[in-house]
């Protein structure tokens, strides 16, 4: 492995985790000012700034691990071309939807209450488990970061995993709703775990996860709180993926498009 | 070293802008202050990842060393190791419960699921018989709790 292709791998991978924490964090502050309760607006906005700050520290890392260019992989995103430095405001604002990498789960409308619950049951369920590991990263930058985040996940799943339970096991109509949301997700957890072959070299330095390796604990700590929530884990051979190669739904350009205006129209701004 | 020492007195005063009865030296969060030839560089940590404060406590910590005479100072962001409610110090534990905000639980397991508590203690009347109202609160490091015996609600700072 030559120091090019480790920088190469770097920022990818880099991106993939400030992506998935970007987006997340983008989707649960559109809640703000209308969660189903005061209480549950300022949770959701919380969780939404941990997620943000996350993002900030990861996307901040890549900009400094690579040169200005993205370098294309054979089925990867689009390349990202940028005349002048990186930092964390031009790769967050700038890329346009093929070239981000977050999970497809991450991008998916809110939906109800219910929906958005059990989204950050699976995706935080799958962020505290990986930033587990990657607080022993070799990377002692990304073992920083993960050893910070950690400890933040295990809130936003804890607050997820209380919900779910409540309204899974609740009335006739928040089971409804809970089991519908789960039986639209779940089809999108099998990327959390697919196989990636360009983390090969990363996972072999114990810079990285290795995303398969992380489904058995994943599904240790899921699947209990959905049966206790009563619900039911969907069959379904559909597995739709591709985030990570820059392969998103259309959800993605909406959020982007309002997420980006600003900065786009006003290049620099501060406020 | 003498310079070190009034810098990190001058460091050590900045109050936090969210939690305004402490200092920044009492929540641990102010990890080190060097000076090297003139120059004062200040290393601080933040409690949470998106902490929306820690651009109003760099600038905070210029201003008061400019004040005590330290003009040429930066100000450094390290994540490692991270902070913990543990590094709050007894003094600031004592201002925050003085204050009406109930003080974290030491944190048991790093890394270890969220540690449950069967009760926090009212920090005004000191009544164990208290409930959790919301996981979060107005911060990112509070929680939101409510007395049942003096019927008060209070802000209690999230072990992490």
């Amino acid at each position: 492995m030559t120091a090019t292709t480790q920088a190469t791998g770097l920022f990818d991978y880099l991106l993939a985790l400030g992506d998935d924490a970007l987006v997340t964090g983008q989707r649960l502050g559109e809640w703000y000012a209308s969660a189903p309760g005061m209480e549950e607006d300022i949770a959701l906005a919380n969780i939404a700034l941990d997620q943000v700050g996350a993002a900030r520290l990861l996307l901040s890392y890549a900009a400094e691990a690579s040169a200005t260019a993205m370098p294309a992989r054979a089925d990867g995103p689009l390349p990202f071309v940028h005349d002048g430095p990186l930092d964390e405001d031009v790769l967050a604002y700038l890329r346009d939807d093929r070239q981000y990498r977050n999970v497809q789960l991450a991008e998916l409308p809110n939906g109800d209450f219910a929906h958005t619950i059990v989204r950050l049951l699976l995706l935080s369920a799958y962020q505290k488990l990986r930033y587990d590991t990657l607080a022993g990263s070799a990377d002692a930058r990304i073992a920083g970061i993960a050893g910070k985040a950690r400890k933040e996940s295990a809130y936003h799943l804890d607050h997820a995993t209380v919900w779910t339970v409540r309204l899974g096991d609740g009335t006739d109509e928040s089971h409804a709703r809970t089991q519908a949301a789960l039986d639209a997700l779940w089809p999108y957890t099998t990327e959390l775990f697919a196989p990636d072959p360009q983390l090969a070299d990363l996972t072999e330095a114990g810079v990285a996860v290795d995303p398969p390796s992380l489904r058995e604990s994943w599904t240790a700590v899921v699947e209990p709180v959905l049966a206790e929530a009563t619900l039911t884990v969907p069959d379904t051979a559909w597995t739709p993926g591709g985030g990570r190669r820059g392969m998103h739904t259309e959800h993605l350009s909406f959020l982007l498009a309002e997420m980006q205006s600003l900065y786009r129209a006003h290049p620099g701004a501060s406020w | 070293m003498a310079m070190a020492g009034t810098a990190w007195e001058a460091a050590a005063t900045v109050v936090d802008p969210e939690l305004q009865v402490v200092t920044i030296a009492d929540l641990g969060i102010l990890r080190d202050v060097r000076a090297e030839g003139g120059h004062v560089t200040v290393t601080i940590t933040p409690t949470y990842s998106g902490c929306p404060a820690m651009d109003a406590i760099r600038d905070d910590v210029l201003t008061a060393l400019a004040a005590a005479g330290h003009r040429d100072a930066q100000v450094v962001t390290v994540l490692d190791p991270p902070w913990s409610t543990d590094d709050i110090t007894d003094a600031g534990r004592a201002k925050l419960a003085a204050a009406g905000v109930a003080p974290p639980a030491p944190v048991s397991v790093d890394g270890g699921p969220v540690p449950l508590r069967l009760s926090v203690a009212c920090p005004r009347c000191g009544s164990g018989d208290t409930e959790q109202i919301s996981r979060f609160g107005s911060t990112a490091c509070k929680a939101l709790w409510r007395c049942r015996a003096c019927a008060e609600p209070f802000d209690h700072l999230k072990s992490l």
